[in-house]
């Protein structure tokens, strides 16, 4: 069940902070100073309206589009998507040739050439999206010792789904005046802690979007979750569709059997 | 006696077969012509959802087992494969994931309308024994299941729960090594998990056949919770109880479909959908809803090996049930105290749920000893001597004639309508 664990999680990492931080009693009234001026639990998501919400919900094509352009270009410098192929990506609506264009603009291994040395081709539809370190200890290396977590089902691993990866991408400020940050961190209104390994990822203008649409941050942060949204629950669509089907016939299954009942038992008399 | 069956049956093909092996006349007498009360609401369809529950679960647990990878390295992305390029892979493992949550809401319903209208008397205890029975391999059952997708909460509720055992003194820490087949919750213990979760449904279905087979012999509790007294107080169970059996299937899998197709994550932890990792702790390991009371009971209690044995005594204390209500009368509505501590029961269940879902500090602690205090004293104390001290409403003569043997006025509900609720 989807419980609240922000509050415990919050103490659990500030608890780490302090316990990490170079002086741990300055770091302790660093914090007490900043308890005493800071709300000491996240604000409430917001709440967004999105495309995929409710029993009737799609994903937007466009904002998907967009949200894997951004992916592209932003996100898979660090951030892994396992789980997806690049033929997956029909599935926001992009054609065979796009598909086709976008696997073999990476290079992956190709198995071993007739003198036994490992090769590399262009990859295929068939192919997995290409990670952007080889092993986890060179995305620790690369990144000041944390770890960017895989994005094929983030939407699904982090409580609040969609509006908690929103929240966290237009959630960065200045870290108010007490808080001792930790080297290489930044301030998050939404993070469990405040302290966030990842730097700023969007900002106005990260991406030149080709449809017209204007790429603000609150825009480009929609588009992005809507992608990863879909990357989490390809099935989606055809989960929701399904299940209107199958609701709209239980109900008439249920309207006869419940009828027949009746007529079954008035032969009673009790 | 040996020699062929005399069968019944007229068709000739039908009558062949039921004169070696009489299972027409098995189904005809047990489930066509078996004679039931005529005044079952309906909570009599718990049993039916149940069964339809278990086979939904092995019918889809079956095609998961085709797809899946025992391994460490492998099994959660199997699961992920299962979800993306199996076809109808997602709605095989969404109904496998809810169906465990819906079968121990059903479950749960069935063994608490067991409780209020007194089933577990004479002559059904053993009926009742065997419930309890199915009830703890169902938890096992869906306890090793859940550490399948190897996750965050797989790995995490795995380690504590299997710890549990260490609090056993002297051999506790060789049977956790035992269990595990190792120095932790590693690939031998997936795989290990992975083959007794294919088993005990199967012991499941053996004990379900035994329970069924109680209840034949013993007959259906009822409503009123008095005897059948005549051939005018029952109805055959086909049609009618089929028929009313189908329209709570049909609800029911209203309820399911609803869950599956809308909101198939409603019950699951996100921290599930990250790959199990040894090396960090969840935030907080709380264990699948349908634990959450068991769990709360177990560290309500300030001692180790005092609460994990308060936890399966929680359960035990249902084995010895039918010995300590001392009341003769079954149905709670004919006993008006027990109709009160029944709900108050119901009560201290839903809190020690909620209570095991939150962190053990401040109030939480404080309710959650409480209603494990109440959940104990309810069964070792309050229904010894109830029996003894409460004074029941007057009995009706029969099902047919709910008419009360002191003459005085009729019980509320009495002449129980077979669609009414109580």
């Amino acid at each position: 069940m989807r419980f609240k664990h922000l509050a415990p999680a919050l103490l659990l990492g500030a608890a780490l902070v302090t316990a990490l931080g170079a002086a741990p009693a300055a770091a302790q009234q660093d914090m007490a100073k900043f308890k005493q001026s800071q709300p000491t639990e996240p604000p409430s998501l917001p709440k967004i309206a999105w495309s995929f919400d409710g029993p009737f919900g799609t994903f937007d094509r466009a904002s998907a589009q967009r949200g894997f352009l951004i992916y592209q270009q932003v996100c898979s410098a660090c951030h892994s998507m396992n789980q997806l192929y690049y033929r997956n990506l029909s599935g926001i609506g992009l054609s065979e040739e796009q598909i086709k264009a976008i696997a073999a603009s990476v290079q992956v291994p190709g198995g071993v050439n007739d003198q036994g040395q490992p090769i590399e081709r262009p990859g295929l539809p068939s192919d997995h999206f290409k990670a952007p370190f080889p092993n986890e200890e060179a995305a620790r290396a690369a990144n000041n010792g944390a770890l960017p977590p895989d994005q094929s089902v983030l939407e699904l691993a982090r409580e609040g789904g969609p509006d908690y990866l929103y929240a966290i991408l237009t959630g960065y400020r200045d870290p108010p005046a007490g808080l001792k940050m930790q080297p290489g961190m930044s301030y998050n209104l939404y993070f469990p802690g405040f302290q966030i390994a990842m730097p700023q990822p969007l900002q106005d203008d990260s991406v030149q979007y080709t449809d017209g649409v204007k790429p603000t941050l609150d825009q480009e942060a929609k588009d992005v979750v809507t992608f990863l949204t879909w990357a989490a629950n390809p099935e989606m669509e055809e989960r929701k569709q399904t299940g209107v089907r199958v609701v709209l016939f239980l109900v008439f299954l249920t309207g006869v059997t419940y009828a027949t009942k009746r007529r079954i038992w008035s032969d009673l008399h009790h | 006696m040996v020699g062929l069956y005399k069968s019944e049956f007229k068709n000739p093909v039908v009558n062949w077969i039921d004169k070696r092996l009489p299972v027409f006349t098995l189904m005809q007498k047990e489930y066509a012509a078996f004679p039931t009360p005529k005044n079952f609401n309906y909570f009599w369809n718990f049993g039916a959802l149940a069964m339809v529950n278990l086979m939904i679960m092995i019918a889809t647990g079956v095609f998961l087992a085709m797809n899946y990878t025992p391994n460490v390295a492998m099994a959660f992305n199997s699961v992920e494969h299962i979800m993306r390029d199996v076809n109808w892979g997602w709605l095989i493992r969404y109904a496998h994931m809810n169906g465990a949550s819906m079968f121990f809401i059903v479950v749960y319903i069935h063994t608490f309308r067991g409780l209020y209208y007194g089933s577990y008397k004479t002559p059904r205890e053993l009926l009742w024994m065997l419930g309890v029975v199915i009830l703890l391999l169902m938890m096992a059952t869906a306890f090793m299941g859940y550490v399948l997708p190897w996750g965050q909460m797989s790995y995490w509720g795995a380690t504590v729960i299997t710890n549990l055992f260490s609090a056993i003194p002297l051999v506790g820490p060789s049977i956790v090594t035992w269990l595990w087949g190792g120095f932790s919750v590693d690939n031998a213990t997936l795989n290990r998990f992975f083959s007794l979760h294919y088993l005990l449904p199967f012991v499941i279905v053996g004990v379900v056949f035994f329970h069924v087979i109680a209840l034949h012999i013993a007959g259906s509790n009822n409503p009123l919770g008095i005897d059948v007294k005549s051939p005018q107080d029952t109805i055959p169970f086909h049609p009618y109880y089929t028929i009313k059996d189908s329209v709570g299937i049909c609800v029911y899998l209203l309820v399911f479909a609803a869950l599956v197709f809308f909101s198939p994550n409603f019950f699951a932890s996100p921290d599930n959908y990250i790959p199990a990792n040894p090396l960090q702790t969840p935030a907080e390991i709380v264990p699948e809803w349908y634990f959450l009371p068991f769990y709360a009971i177990l560290r309500s209690v300030p001692n180790k090996l005092g609460g994990v044995m308060m936890m399966f005594g929680s359960i035990m204390v249902l084995f010895v049930l039918p010995w300590l209500d001392t009341s003769p009368v079954r149905s709670a509505r004919f006993r008006p105290i027990y109709r009160q501590v029944f709900w108050l029961l119901v009560i201290a269940v839903l809190a020690l749920g909620a209570v095991g879902a939150h962190r053990p500090q401040g109030i939480w602690v404080v309710i959650g000893r409480v209603a494990t205090l109440y959940y104990f004293l309810h069964f070792l104390v309050i229904l010894p001597i109830l029996g003894k001290l409460e004074r029941p409403l007057p009995l009706p003569e029969s099902i047919s004639r709910p008419v009360t043997r002191g003459g005085g006025p009729i019980p509320g509900g009495a002449p129980a309508k077979p669609m009414e609720k109580p």
